[in-house]
């Protein structure tokens, strides 16, 4: 169907031009595909190097505490995973050599955990050596990671951290029964380990949390107050254009360089403890707190007038009309903005990386000013070890920060759409 | 008598001076004379005058009473510690304050003479502190009795209580907006102080132009090449190389997103799509670090290495050879990823520009037959050119400042190079380095980090400014 008006040439022309148009739209819906493309890409990854984590594997192990092996009078300088990997030898039925070579490379296969379990039963009652005990512990990370098929017996020996026949052994420990697969709940309750295999991240999610109140408790009553100040009472005037400028450009600053006021400020002129939640919440505290004030004016400002205008028409002051009408109408706005800002906080990694978070802490935070770790700085920690086993950590890490993130976001969007109003 | 209970102990009398004055004011009123403001802001006028100046000077010691206590102990160095070198004497102090607040020392060994000296201290640092401490508190209890008294026989009905605590919740609205400059104040005297002592050492024009980049060397004060060399070029050039490999990512995906999703989507296309891109603006940098070094990185190295075993033993095999040994820590890893962050950065605030730009002249051009794409280029994009560009520079700014992604999968080696498939170092990457660790503030290696922090934040803040204005003055227009 062609117009009688158009000549040719134009009709040529006017297929060029929406030919054209396609390429435009085309364009436009390869950049979507393309960001949200690897955005599946980066989430797939993170999930398939890491839901390994939340599975692993225990061994139960039958102990006889031989009286003729166990030195009573230096409990401490017994090695009883020695001893106990010779149980497990015996166990599979595998003579040991006469060096005990093999009982220790299988002693390589059972987490050092168990040693430690022995020495706390036999502490707390010396009279149960003789008796053969049964415990169950995780197997060590380099058999965990055979038995998920990541350590391949087709890898040339070298090239891998298992024996031959240490791979024997564990296929042995298996058939027998004696090697079971669970839900890792280690995972969970406990802290960071140089053990992959009890390595968790208790310690670093409550080390988040508490930063989170500290860097809560310091940025929304500020930021929400200030916002107040700026929207509602000050002259618009000089001052308060300053001030907005000032923390429109406080937004945008380098999230390292907070780091550096925190160290200089916090740590080396007020002399608080590096590395502690109380000193990492202040400087998430600042690095929200423009965030907050930005998000806080927006919700104040959707407010309409007639709502102050009511207000005072009452006779109530503007202090009164402020905090009593004006404010709990923009609540969720405001609560919105705190939410999604804190959880930009809970992924700060630069700014607690110069505050000193990167020592290594075993246990939990017991108190705010005592050394911690966080989720985000787990993550740069055990993504820099040379472990493999911490490689699927990692992403386990990940897993859960992403996890309290999205939480977190999905709040702040339940917020905005069951209680925002339109005017 | 810990911090927290004297605060707690101060609270819960504010608590009962607020019951107490709210009573009284209560009991006064009469008929004829009725009370100027609710009773509770009676009490409040009460609980405020005691609470508050007794909270700031809490407040005041928490902050700066450890400074004071330090201070005060090394007044009077014995003489032991005047003799010692620095760094000795450093550890010394640090021992001395450690065994007074029972926490463990240092292994220096210290001889019997500095083992005395070290006592004699640790006595006088537990007095300063007891001192400090008990003469703080007594102080803040004087404080809230002072204000208490002063405050009471004032209650009165005819006391204007509402307008008096709304004037002190005025200061303290004033005094939380001001927190916020009072924070770039902060920064800004930090980085200069820190940043001041190590331009006394190294000279600012050596750190900006100087090509050699070497803090390592400075460690120790007796070698031959104890400077160091602070030449801070190739860390500007690694910066730029990264910031520009993520910008060439970064900005036509962003732009063409935000084209796409204000043009050319509908509203269901969008309510999908905004959601998702602003996941991808909340996974933390160190997520997209862990993805440069064990997804891209890799990838890209395959690749490479891939075409080098293509182009060996052709007519380029210099090239291919170069290829082969290619190495997933580089700079392209670094900027690609980068610029995966960078892209919903720009693509939202693209969108609010182009938004901005007013339906008429749409319409206008449409009016005049001319297709979508065409109105896009030669009507939308010009009207929002100055405000696109400021949102560029807001993400040039973010890039340069970027620290986690570059920490992870830039590399350490400063060279100056234009080759993305090199490894370079970055400004943020150095700070990491020479931060995180062994932090002495006596050697030009860690004041070093001052000096790049400074110079990023100088950048950066010059970028900001600039590009908030254009963004600015460009909605104004429209509005």
């Amino acid at each position: 169907m062609t117009d009688p008006i158009l000549t040719a040439a134009a009709e040529r022309r006017l297929k060029k031009r929406h030919a054209a148009e396609r390429r435009f739209r085309l364009y436009g819906q390869l950049a979507i595909v393309f960001a949200l493309g690897f955005l599946a890409i980066l989430l797939g990854r993170v999930v398939q190097q890491g839901y390994t984590t939340f599975w692993t594997h225990s061994i139960t192990a039958h102990v006889y505490l031989d009286p003729a092996r166990i030195d009573t009078s230096d409990l401490e300088g017994n090695n009883f995973d020695y001893l106990a990997a010779g149980d497990l030898l015996k166990r599979i039925g595998v003579k040991d050599d006469e060096l005990g070579l093999a009982s220790g490379e299988a002693m390589d296969l059972v987490s050092r955990d168990l040693g430690f379990r022995i020495l706390d039963r036999i502490k707390a009652d010396p009279k149960i050596i003789g008796q053969t005990l049964t415990f169950t512990v995780p197997v060590k990370a380099n058999a965990d990671l055979y038995y998920k098929g990541e350590i391949k017996r087709s890898t040339p020996a070298g090239d891998r951290k298992l024996s031959d026949r240490q791979m024997d052994w564990l296929d042995t420990l298996k058939a027998k029964g004696l090697v079971r697969g669970h839900f890792n709940s280690g995972f969970f309750t406990r802290s960071d380990s140089t053990e992959p295999e009890q390595a968790g991240v208790l310690g670093a999610v409550v080390g988040s949390a508490l930063m989170l109140l500290v860097a809560a408790l310091i940025a929304i009553p500020v930021g929400v107050l200030g916002a107040v100040w700026l929207e509602e009472f000050a002259a618009k005037g000089r001052i308060s254009s300053f001030i907005e400028v000032n923390i429109n450009n406080l937004a945008a600053v380098p999230s390292i360089v907070f780091g550096l006021l925190g160290l200089v400020l916090f740590v080396n002129w007020m002399g608080f403890p590096r590395s502690a939640p109380l000193t990492g919440g202040l400087v998430l505290a600042l690095l929200s707190l423009p965030t907050i004030i930005i998000a806080t004016r927006a919700a104040l400002k959707a407010v309409p007038p007639s709502i102050r205008e009511a207000a005072l028409g009452m006779g109530a002051s503007r202090t009164q009309t402020v905090f009593h009408h004006v404010l709990p109408q923009a609540s969720p706005g405001v609560m919105t903005g705190i939410i999604l800002s804190m959880s930009h906080a809970l992924g700060e990694t630069a700014p607690l990386l110069m505050i000193g978070m990167v020592a290594f802490t075993p246990g939990l935070p017991e108190t705010l000013t005592s050394a911690a770790s966080v989720l985000p700085v787990q993550v740069y920690i055990w993504e820099s070890a040379a472990e493999a086993a911490f490689h699927e950590r990692t992403a386990g890490a990940i897993m859960v920060l992403l996890a309290f993130m999205i939480v977190m976001n999905a709040a702040a969007v339940i917020l905005r759409r069951r209680f925002e109003k339109r005017w | 008598m810990s911090l927290t209970v004297v605060i707690v102990l101060l609270l819960a009398f504010s608590g009962g001076v607020y019951w107490l004055g709210r009573r009284r004011a209560v009991a006064q009123a009469q008929a004829e004379t009725p009370l100027h403001s609710l009773p509770g802001y009676y009490g409040t006028w009460v609980a405020l005058w005691t609470g508050v100046p007794a909270l700031l000077l809490l407040l005041l010691f928490l902050t700066v009473g450890p400074r004071v206590g330090e201070a005060m102990l090394s007044a009077n160095p014995p003489a032991a510690v005047a003799q010692m070198p620095p760094e000795t004497a450093q550890a010394f102090w640090s021992d001395a304050r450690a065994l007074a607040g029972g926490r463990a020392t240092s292994a220096q060994p210290w001889t019997a003479e500095e083992r005395a000296a070290l006592d004699a201290k640790v006595v006088e640092a537990r007095r300063f502190h007891n001192t400090l401490t008990w003469g703080s508190f007594a102080l803040a209890g004087v404080l809230a009795l002072a204000g208490f008294l002063l405050a009471w026989p004032r209650i009165k009905p005819g006391l204007r209580a509402r307008n008096r605590v709304e004037s002190w919740l005025n200061v303290a609205l004033i005094a939380c907006s001001a927190v916020a400059v009072l924070t770039t104040l902060g920064i800004i005297a930090s980085l200069m102080f820190e940043a001041l002592r190590f331009f006394q050492v190294v000279s600012p024009l050596d750190f900006l132009f100087g090509l050699d980049w070497q803090p390592q060397i400075a460690m120790r004060a007796d070698q031959v090449a104890a400077k160091g060399a602070f030449g801070a070029v190739p860390l500007f050039a690694g910066t730029f190389l990264i910031m520009l490999i993520a910008m060439c990512v970064a900005a036509p995906v962003g732009l063409f997103c935000a084209i796409y999703l204000s043009e050319y989507a509908g509203s269901r296309t969008r309510s999908v799509i905004k959601p998702l891109l602003e996941v991808l603006a909340g996974v933390p940098t160190v997520v997209y670090g862990f993805f440069a070094v064990l997804t891209v990185g890799p990838a890209f190295r395959a690749f490479f290495n891939y075409i080098g075993s293509w182009l060996v033993e052709g007519p380029i095999d210099p090239v291919g050879r170069y290829l082969m040994g290619v190495q997933g820590e580089m700079a392209l890893t670094a900027g690609f990823v980068m610029g995966i962050m960078l892209i919903p950065y720009i693509s939202s605030l693209s969108d609010d520009i182009i938004n901005a730009v007013p339906q008429s002249l749409r319409d206008g051009s449409y009016a005049m037959g001319a297709t979508r794409s065409e109105t896009v280029k030669k009507v939308v994009l010009p009207a929002a050119l100055p405000g696109v560009m400021g949102a560029m520079l807001l993400a040039i700014s973010r890039a340069i400042g970027e620290t986690m992604i570059v920490t992870m999968a830039a590399g350490s080696q400063a060279r100056i190079t234009a080759n993305p498939l090199d490894s370079v170092t970055t400004v943020t990457r150095q700070m990491v380095e020479l931060l995180t660790g062994d932090q002495a503030f006596d050697n030009a290696m860690t004041l070093s980090a001052f000096g790049l922090g400074l110079t990023l934040f100088v950048v950066t803040l010059t970028l900001n400014v600039i590009a908030l204005r254009v963004v600015q003055k460009y909605r104004q227009a429209y509005d």
